[in-house]
């Protein structure tokens, strides 16, 4: 292809994705002739040039367009259907244009008389209702306009910050064309951000001033612009986007050199190198930092293909949209630039298609019809901040929570104890959409996932915040250019490793008798820092040295924690030494070693040595296999531990042993407790005759286990917190032992209140609570609220259970959700109160029960046509695909594991809800 | 210059090789993918990588991912204070040198003396070996770079 085309074909495609946006524009405000004067310009240009190269067919099509512009300026009005004919027909040339740079100059075959003939038609109807004059006017139009032209083109000339000395106009020049090139009013300022696109050469601007929207200026002032522009056009100069790699590639290395001149001057006390070294060092970082920003574009330029992308979306979806634009002039590394666009679009279709409501819901929740999409960037700290809000319907929670149920991301369980903030980042999963219709827009299961795996591949994070009704916005933060990063230098395992900066937020020393020291829960390592506990992990176990030479490194307590944030997560890595910090040049691994998630990339340091860079990402997901980060996800996880044990040694369940009131341990399965929790002495209140803290914006009354227990003066007051339906209760308790896993057997009963028994756990007699008990002292109403509706109360549920714990601790859960419940101990027990006419509306039965077990019973219960019909729920520790089977064939009615309250909840709802005739 | 010849066309009948000896063993690289011999030196180990994997390096600039030679064909490990050199080689656009016991001489080998894998070597070493020349009084395994990263690089990949 010879230069003149592929310049041709540059400039061309810049200008119009600049007629895009100008026409977007129009169509709001159709008066404005500056704009229209602009795209005129512009496609007459276009045209003239296509004339000039021998394009006949790209010629015929953007005169057609021409045409019925001319007929806009004229005074003919503006309709939308005009404008949506003639993106069309600016779409068809792009695609002429594609075709002919693949081709290398041929214009493709193919005809575009329906596009042409439809222009013509639109232009015929608008000149009858233009003015006779006019009309004479534009009848002559297409013939007079090179003449007219001249003299406009002078008020509206090219963009600035383009060569006047490029091949393409220099041939206009030579053939006397009637384009007087390079300047361009700042009027045009807008759509000349919007310039620099996909194609390679890039411009190289001269810092003219850029606005988002520029104010219209008069055109005396707008000539005396252009006069001004030219010097400022002629300031600038193309140069291909290779030669910028290339100098930011030999710049890396130059950093990198003088790192290591810096490292050995450091060694030499007196060097006579020292105050050349200490210039070439700030020249080099000036240099750098000269480099990085010829690299540097506006974020507008990924913005610019939205305003044209959000009109034809307002069309589709019948939606009408206003998208608001801020800070488009912040800057950011082009290779970002890129890797961001595409991920914006998405999200901005999202926006459109999932967030905004249809104009009528919007009319009848009392917002305005226009629904509006706000973009806006701006720089904090070395990031860029980009966040998409719309002020739509926001994320509807209980959708993504059916979806995630839907997909098993996660059980119902699970989900309960989740906070919206937690739920709303499921739809950031693989295959995650919400919208419940595919639509050409959105709905197609790609979606959140991409965006964030994109946006995490370039080190940056994605935030989500969405308030029900009010709308959602994502933030996006990246860090600026990808090419040369500041990192921190540890030491772990007698190697030295990398951290980029941007995910360490700060570093902690750690000693044994200090403030900070490591804590441990179970195995699990954890610190107290600011009343929080953060999960820890060592550095050598993520590099997958052996645990027990970590652990005994972990022992000695001494050393430094990296606290790192990855998205939410924040957690503590151990180190061994922390050196300094140093900006480095992230180079690639070989192949060889990509398959390594826990790193990046490698560097040559100042000393020459190489160093592996740690990947924040790859420690976060680690994290979330290797250790547990015990606070937030406590109980969650007690969860399943428990059902794990369960499943592998019967009854074994997770005990939280602890300490309070007297010497003796206590208990209390795990899975009951939702959060350990420590408060300042200070902060616990006393009112109205009882203790409470403020946690989570209410209050919450504290409960003593023994009525002589009194709680630490000073410090602070660990407690356990139980949370059931938005109500949560402070245990307190002097001291956490342990977390166990033992076989829970309640050999001496109890008569004390609040006490259900003693068992052996850790080969010590220990005393197990009763949550039933103290529930009710936090709040007197607990087993009477909300879940219990009138209908459960009248439900009469029989309990099957042989262990005295369980028969305890289910007994309470049964009633909390309003149900009367009769416990009995064994089948045969439950078939003589069956005998003595005791009615029950439906029977939770254990499985694992000596003489008769629940198969059995139930098998027995079918067989008599008075129970045929009685639901009847399966409780097992042992919850596996054939022993569901098995239940299924005994007839029972559905299958619940023993440690899953909210199931068995649930599943008891459904079975009243969907058989309360044949129950009652 | 007949010979020069065969080195710029990479003749059909006689290929030059740079020998080097791995746990006692003869093997011959092609000297055309052989960029230069180097003693590895503060080789920076690599966690969790696949146990041939030596380290990185830094050679005059470049990383260089270092590949024990002796892990990957299965022989026991050298003597802690044993001499080590390395060979620099390409594969695709990334730099790999493979570190071996030491470095022989160049020899010009005829296909003549060339050949296939004999049916019961092992298989770990059949993998990477491009076949057998017959020397005077010992054999020599040619080493195939293609084969020895497709071995190493695919496999992890897929892990």
């Amino acid at each position: 292809m010879d230069d003149l085309l592929s310049e041709f074909l540059t400039e061309t495609n810049e200008s119009l994705d600049v007629v895009d946006v100008e026409l977007v524009k129009f169509e709001q405000e159709p008066n404005n002739a500056k704009i229209l004067d602009n795209i005129f310009r512009l496609v007459h240009t276009i045209k003239g040039t296509c004339g000039f190269l021998g394009l006949p067919r790209l010629e015929a099509l953007a005169h057609a367009a021409e045409t019925l512009m001319g007929k806009f300026r004229d005074g003919a009005p503006v309709t939308q259907e005009a404008v949506s004919l003639i993106l069309i027909s600016i779409d068809r040339i792009k695609e002429i244009l594609a075709d002919l740079e693949t081709a290398g100059g041929a214009e493709p075959e193919g005809s575009d008389d329906d596009l042409i003939s439809e222009l013509e038609r639109l232009s015929l109807s608008a000149r009858t209702g233009a003015e006779a004059e006019a009309e004479a006017e534009a009848a002559a139009g297409p013939d007079v306009t090179t003449g007219a032209l001249v003299e406009q083109v002078l008020e509206r000339p090219l963009r600035p910050g383009e060569v006047s000395l490029d091949d393409l106009e220099r041939a206009f020049r030579e053939a006397e064309c009637e384009v007087e090139l390079p300047v361009e009013a700042a009027t045009n300022a807008p759509a000349a951000e919007a310039q620099e696109d996909a194609p390679p050469p890039l411009t190289v601007k001269a810092g003219a001033a850029r606005k988002a929207t520029a104010e219209p200026k008069g055109p005396e002032k707008a000539e005396k612009e252009n006069k001004s522009g030219s010097s400022v056009s002629s300031q600038s100069i193309r140069v291909a986007v290779e030669t910028l790699e290339h100098l930011m590639t030999m710049v890396s290395e130059l950093v990198l050199t003088r790192n290591q001149l810096l490292e050995i001057v450091r060694r030499h006390e007196d060097s006579e190198f020292k105050v050349p070294l200490q210039r070439l060092s700030n020249v080099t970082a000036e240099l750098q930092e000269g480099v990085m920003k010829t690299r540097m574009q506006p974020i507008g330029n990924a913005w610019q293909k939205l305003p044209r992308i959000v009109r034809d979306l307002s069309q589709e979806l019948d939606k009408p949209i206003e998208l608001e634009m801020v800070g488009a002039e912040t800057e950011l590394d082009r290779q970002v630039l890129e890797l961001i666009k595409d991920p914006l679009t998405h999200m901005i279709r999202n926006s459109a298609d999932h967030g905004l409501e249809m104009p009528s819901d919007r009319r009848a929740v009392g917002k305005p019809e226009k629904g509006t999409i706000t973009l806006s960037a701006y720089h904090e700290g070395g990031h860029i901040i980009i966040e998409v809000k719309d002020d739509g319907r926001g994320i509807d929670v209980e959708r993504v929570k059916s979806k995630v149920l839907e997909r098993g991301l996660a059980s119902e369980a699970e989900l309960e104890k989740m906070t919206d903030q937690q739920i709303h980042k499921f739809i950031f999963h693989a295959g995650f959409s919400t919208a419940t219709n595919v639509t050409s827009v959105s709905g197609r299961g790609v979606g959140m996932d991409v965006v964030r795996n994109n946006v995490e591949l370039i080190g940056g994070s994605i935030d989500l915040r969405s308030t029900a009704g009010q709308g959602s916005s994502f933030i996006i933060k990246i860090p600026l250019t990808l090419a040369i990063v500041s990192a921190l230098i540890v030491e772990a395992g007698g190697d030295r490793y990398a951290i980029p900066q941007l995910s360490v937020v700060e570093l902690v020393r750690v000693q044994n008798n200090s403030e900070h020291r490591i804590e441990r829960i179970k195995d699990t390592p954890v610190l107290r820092l600011r009343n929080k506990l953060l999960p820890l992990v060592h550095m050598s176990y993520l590099l997958g040295a052996d645990e027990t030479d970590v652990n005994s490194e972990l022992e000695s307590d001494t050393g430094f924690i990296v606290v790192m944030q990855v998205g939410n997560q924040t957690f503590g890595v151990v180190v061994d030494g922390v050196f300094h910090t140093e900006e480095i040049v992230v180079k690639p691994m070989s192949s060889m070693l990509r398959n390594l998630t826990m790193f990046s990339g490698n560097t040559i340091l100042g000393d020459g040595a190489v160093i592996m860079i740690i990947d924040p990402n790859g420690v976060a997901s680690a994290m979330a296999s290797h250790a547990s980060s015990v606070v937030a996800e406590g109980e969650r996880k007690g969860v399943e531990e428990a059902i794990a044990a369960a499943i592998d040694g019967q009854s074994s369940v997770s005990m939280l042993l602890f300490r309070a009131g007297s010497s003796e341990p206590k208990a209390v399965p795990l899975s009951l407790v939702t959060r350990l929790e420590e408060f300042e002495v200070s902060k616990i209140e006393h009112s109205n005759g009882r203790d409470l803290v403020q946690y989570r914006g209410a209050l919450m009354p504290l409960v003593y286990i023994e009525p002589g227990q009194t709680r630490r003066s000073e410090g602070t007051q660990p407690m356990l917190v139980f949370s059931d339906a938005g109500r949560s209760m402070g245990l307190v308790v002097d001291e956490i032992v342990d977390i166990v896993e033992d076989r829970m057997n309640i050999e001496v009963g109890s008569d004390r209140a609040g006490i259900l028994g003693s068992a052996v756990i850790k080969e010590k007699a220990t005393e197990v609570i009763d949550l039933g008990y103290y529930l009710p002292q936090a709040f007197e109403d607990w087993f009477m609220r909300k879940e219990m509706d009138i209908a459960a109360l009248t439900k009469k549920v029989l309990l099957v259970d042989d262990s005295a714990f369980f028969r305890n601790m289910l007994t309470p859960v049964l009633k909390a959700a309003g149900y009367d419940v009769t416990a009995c101990q064994s089948a045969q027990q439950a078939f003589e109160l069956l005998e003595n006419g005791d009615t029950f509306h439906a029977i939770v039965s254990d499985i694992e029960m000596p003489d008769i077990n629940g198969f059995e019973f139930c098998e027995a219960l079918r067989r008599d046509p008075r129970f045929r019909k009685l639901p009847v729920l399966a409780l097992s520790a042992v919850v596996s695909p054939a022993s569901i089977e098995r239940g299924r064939q005994a007839g029972f009615d559905d299958y619940v594991a023993k440690f899953d309250r909210p199931g068995l909840i649930a599943s008891l709802k459904d079975m009243f809800s969907g058989e309360l005739g044949i129950a009652a | 210059m007949s010979s020069n010849d065969n080195l710029a066309t990479g003749a059909e009948d006689s290929i030059q090789y740079v020998t080097v000896v791995i746990g006692g063993q003869l093997f011959g690289l092609p000297i055309s993918q052989v960029h230069d011999v180097f003693v590895p030196d503060s080789v920076t180990r690599v966690p969790l990588a696949a146990p041939e994997v030596a380290g990185v390096l830094n050679l005059r600039g470049r990383i260089v991912t270092a590949i024990d030679m002796r892990k990957r064909l299965h022989l026991p490990d050298r003597d802690e204070n044993a001499q080590v050199m390395a060979v620099g080689i390409e594969h695709k656009g990334e730099s790999y040198g493979l570190v071996i016991d030491t470095v022989g001489e160049v020899l010009r080998l005829s296909m003549d003396s060339h050949e296939p894998n004999p049916s019961n070597l092992d298989k770990r070493w059949a993998e990477i070996s491009g076949g057998v020349h017959r020397l005077d009084g010992k054999l020599m395994i040619i080493l195939d770079i293609k084969r020895l990263f497709g071995a190493m690089v695919e496999p992890m990949a897929a892990a």
